[in-house]
């Protein structure tokens, strides 16, 4: 496909991602009773940070500053990995899921090397927090996709998604589901919602990502909210593109219904986080251990 | 072959020409150093020469005594260690020169330069000899020299013990090589490594279980792994880095080479391999974790190193096993590419870690922070490494762990049971091996580096001087060059891969293509991250532009008086994941918390001793000396006696030979 076309996915995702953020909030205003946030509350945020000045800690070194860069410019190129529908992505070759994971555990490097290098003892919790619950989501993302791998015959994630059709839930159902669980457990922990992390909450010593990112502010603050959207948008993509295959042939009609299908699982991720209440700490490695369970279930699964 | 044999008369004239210096430590340094650098760059010549163009160089001397010959060959196997081995040498030579230069007044630095030639010598016939005596022979030069390097501060309690538990290991190791030397010389009469003949599958299995063991003990396979974290604390940075970056990797070395003689795998060397890796990958980096002490940290590290190297060749070896071109090439190229990336990257970190310690006087990681405002470049160039370290993108560690994992995923997709499996072990063991090293390294890196200083130490570190500076410079480039470049560089793999597998090379040269095309396009995904990060700096400064830009403290939740002693500690960022694994590490803890309402004192201490050294060694030691302490009555010191033990020991062999 042509390359302007391929541009398609990342583009769509630059722009959307926010988005995503945004029905979330709105889904949980809901449930409360409230009528909540403009659905583009996010831009605005993003926007009115562009717009501040900047206040950075004396402790603080480069590293702190390169953090935002570092961290945005990993998720953009894990976002030209990414395939939407059965547009395939605009890189794509066999073992991109893994460039994609590790491009993801770049960006987290530097979110808790910039935690460190304030030297708050809050952040260094936030911190400490955020690679234990990685290093176990990790082998739960990488052997679920395996498992979806395994099940089509590619190891390219534009192929894997262009041959899981409805036709194959016929086929590996079960696989999808567990795969897709396994993915939802590990959409949540990596964008620090419930049960693993509260957004909202601002009470420190309870929190996980934006703990970590207390120091930050201005623009800085508003890159990091923009790339961690932008992680939960490509995430919700793998998901919905291993869970919800919709391929009737036409691109078009493709990309279209898997942009409701992002809208629901942003619907979806509000509806968890309204219904749930957030996992004691202690909890949360139980339940990423459990996902890579599902994953490893899924991937020893023989179906026919 | 000439500019390699030169190489090596320079070295040993050098270290011998700088022993002799030993009252004058500038002579000494120069003579050491300055040999090692031009006999390395001479030496190097030659390896590079048969790695691009795939052709062995061999010679054969006359030896004079009974058994073995001088039998030398640089084959591209060879070659692709000696690159490192050389490199890294020469580099950290350099590095020597200004770190030594500390003590010049209270050691002779003719006699340490004198042993890391010597180390290097010994490194270099190790991995081209082609005859089992001289091979053993050039094993005992090296591990001896390192020996007498890793013991260079001996008035230190803690470097003669470390000294002593390194001999004694690395003696264990080299006899299971005797004894595989010579079952494997047995039915030929000769040691050379051409005359190997076939053999049964049972002598083979055997021979296999003799070089897993003897070699493992080198390379740091858990659990023969006690002497790494002792040893590499111990000796001089510049040595540290040389031992954990390119001396071990002769046990690497040795079993590949030990393969290649054995005759077609069967299954259970692969899933042995596999074991042995992911054991020694999760265990080590769990170990490095529970770490206080910032080079003990990296010697972990190294068994982790070691861990993922070992499942690149049990991927290998399976594609060899079930005739999947694709898999061997993956497995054996991510493997050895992974052997050159750790020699670099471990070798920078360990550079890096002397550094702060010269500079600081301590490698305590409780007792650092903020180092990097003082020691920029250092700062800058172990970030690097840790990021290659941790396998992260774009950096050279992420390739070959992505080749290895590349080639996993290619053996699940085949849907074989016996292979799913084998793909779930090396995939989860990865992926998990990856997200720990992540979490060490941000602690590490966070904790050393970053922050306040958590002591007087930290706060009086300068910056390394020009020397230690290039030589970390010049491998972190290298760390950088490896990744960039790694299309280019996989290809020079080629002769090496066919010649472990034998397979054609045409067939290991095109599937190499394939992978060269694969790593294309992971350097055009990591061109568009530099350019998004760029744009986004630019992005920023745009935005900064005319509006205030202040500093101030660090946000402290209204507390008035912030210490650097409230930061996060080592110890305290690793805890989490301590505990959530406290069955494997078992850390010992002391607490004494604060009691009443005007609490006192109070404190608490960790201590993780080695598994394998705690709940293996240590046992088994103890039920030998038992043992032996009932022949002691043997021994009592009167000559008289021990002539008579002699001559019955005579009269006996004589009357055994005469029936």
């Amino acid at each position: 496909m042509a390359i302007p076309l391929r541009l398609i996915n990342p583009l769509l995702g630059l722009v959307a991602a926010p988005l995503l953020l945004g029905i979330i909030n709105r889904t949980k205003a809901r449930f409360a009773g409230r009528t909540g946030q403009p659905l583009l509350q996010p831009y605005y945020d993003i926007w009115k940070l562009f717009h501040k000045g900047a206040v950075y800690s004396r402790t603080t070194s480069w590293i702190f500053a390169a953090g935002p860069l570092v961290g945005f410019g990993a998720t953009v190129a894990a976002a030209t990995l990414i395939p939407f529908g059965s547009r395939p992505a605009l890189i794509a070759f066999e073992g991109d899921i893994l460039l994609f994971a590790y491009l993801l555990g770049l960006s987290r490097f530097f979110t808790v090397l910039c935690a460190l290098d304030t030297g708050s003892s809050f952040e260094g919790m936030g911190a400490s927090r955020e690679v234990t619950f990685s290093a176990l989501s990790e082998p739960a993302m990488l052997i679920g996709l395996a498992a979806v791998a395994k099940h089509t015959g590619h190891i390219s994630l534009s192929q894997m998604f262009l041959s899981t059709t409805p036709g194959t839930w016929l086929e590996w159902g079960p696989v999808s589901v567990l795969v897709g669980f396994a993915l939802l457990i590990v959409l949540l922990a990596e964008n620090c919602r419930i049960p693993v992390d509260d957004p909202n909450t601002h009470l420190e010593l309870t929190m996980i990502h934006e703990v970590m990112v207390l120091d930050h502010g201005g623009p800085d603050l508003g890159f990091i909210l923009y790339t961690a959207a932008l992680k939960m948008w490509l995430l919700g993509q793998i998901l919905v593109g291993v869970a919800i295959p919709v391929r009737s042939g036409n691109p078009w009609l493709d990309t279209s219904a898997s942009l409701i299908c992002m809208v629901l699982l942003a619907v979806l991720v509000g509806v968890i986080e309204s219904s749930m209440a957030r996992l004691k700490l202690l909890h949360v490695p139980q339940l990423l251990v459990g996902a890579t369970t599902l994953s490893i279930l899924a991937l020893i699964l023989l179906p026919r | 072959m000439t500019l390699f044999l030169g190489g090596l008369i320079i070295l040993l004239v050098g270290g011998i020409g700088s022993f002799f210096a030993g009252r004058r430590p500038g002579l000494a340094s120069a003579s050491g150093a300055a040999s090692a650098v031009t006999g390395s760059l001479l030496a190097v010549v030659p390896a590079l020469r048969t790695l691009s163009n795939g052709l062995a160089e061999s010679l054969r001397l006359s030896w004079d005594m009974p058994i073995g010959s001088f039998f030398i060959e640089i084959d591209p196997l060879s070659a692709l260690f000696l690159v490192p081995i050389l490199g890294l040498s020469a580099i950290a030579a350099v590095y020597g020169v200004q770190y030594l230069s500390h003590y010049r007044d209270q050691k002779n630095l003719g006699v340490a330069w004198l042993f890391y030639n010597l180390l290097v010598i010994g490194m270099m016939l190790v991995v081209v000899a082609r005859n089992g005596v001289l091979f053993l022979v050039a094993w005992e030069i090296m591990s001896l020299a390192s020996f007498c390097l890793v013991t260079f501060e001996y008035e230190r309690p803690m470097v003669c013990r470390a000294g002593c538990i390194y001999l004694i290991a690395t003696h264990i190791g080299t006899a299971f090589l005797i004894a595989f030397f010579i079952l494997l010389g047995r039915q030929t009469g000769s040691f050379d490594f051409d005359k190997v003949p076939a053999m049964s599958a049972a002598l083979a299995g055997v021979l296999f279980l003799l070089a897993v063991v003897g070699f493992g003990t080198k390379a740091g396979f858990m659990p023969f792994h006690v002497w790494l974290p002792h040893a590499h604390p111990a000796a001089p940075s510049h040595v540290s880095a040389v031992m954990s970056g390119v001396m071990i990797k002769t046990g690497i070395y040795g079993l590949v080479r030990a393969m290649t003689l054995l005759g077609a795998p069967p299954a259970w060397w692969c899933w042995l391999l596999i074991a042995i890796g992911s054991a020694s990958g999760i265990l080590g980096v769990l170990f490095a974790l529970a770490q206080h002490d910032l080079k003990r940290l990296l010697a972990y590290h190294s068994v982790e190193n070691i861990g993922i190297i070992t499942m690149g060749l049990g991927v290998g070896l399976l594609g060899v096993h079930m005739n999947s071109p694709t898999l061997s090439v993956l497995g054996f190229g991510g493997g050895l590419f992974h052997v050159v990336n750790h020699a670099v990257f471990k070798g920078l970190l360990f550079l890096g870690a002397g550094a702060v310690l010269r500079s600081t006087g301590t490698g305590h990681l409780d007792l650092l922070g903020g180092i990097i405002k003082r020691m920029p470049w250092t700062g800058f160039t172990f970030l690097a490494g840790s990021i290659a370290i941790s396998g992260l993108p774009p950096l050279n560690g992420f390739v070959s762990e992505f080749l290895i994992y590349l080639g996993v995923f290619k053996t699940g997709l085949t849907g074989e049971p016996e292979a799913v499996i084998f793909a779930l072990i090396v995939i989860g063991s990865l992926a998990l091996i990856g997200g720990l090293a992540l979490a060490c390294f941000a602690k590490a890196f966070g904790i050393v580096f970053l922050g306040e200083p958590r002591s007087a130490h930290a706060e009086q570190a300068q910056e390394a001087g020009w020397a230690m500076r290039f030589s970390l410079l010049v491998l972190a480039v290298f760390c950088v060059l490896l990744g960039v470049l790694s299309p280019l560089v996989i290809k020079s793999a080629g002769s090496v891969v066919a010649e472990i597998t034998t397979l054609p090379a045409a067939q290991v040269r095109a599937e190499l293509a394939d992978v060269s095309a694969i790593l294309t396009q992971i350097v055009v995904a990591s061109l568009i991250l530099l350019a998004a990060a760029a744009s986004l700096g630019i992005l920023r400064k745009r935005l900064l532009s005319g509006r205030s830009v202040r500093r101030a403290v660090t946000w402290d939740c209204g507390y008035a008086r912030p210490d650097s002693r409230m930061q996060y500690t080592a110890t305290s960022f690793a805890q989490p994941l301590t505990d959530l694994f406290g069955f494997f590490l078992r850390t010992r803890k002391s607490i004494s918390p604060p009691k009443g309402i005007f609490p006192s004192e109070s404190a608490l201490h960790t201590e993780t001793q080695d598994l394998s050294e705690r709940y293996v060694y240590q046992p088994l030691f103890e039920r030998i000396s038992s043992a032996l302490s009932r022949l002691r009555w043997l021994q009592h010191g009167r000559l008289q006696l021990y002539v008579l033990y002699i001559a019955l020991t005579l009269w006996i062999l004589l009357i055994w030979k005469l029936m």
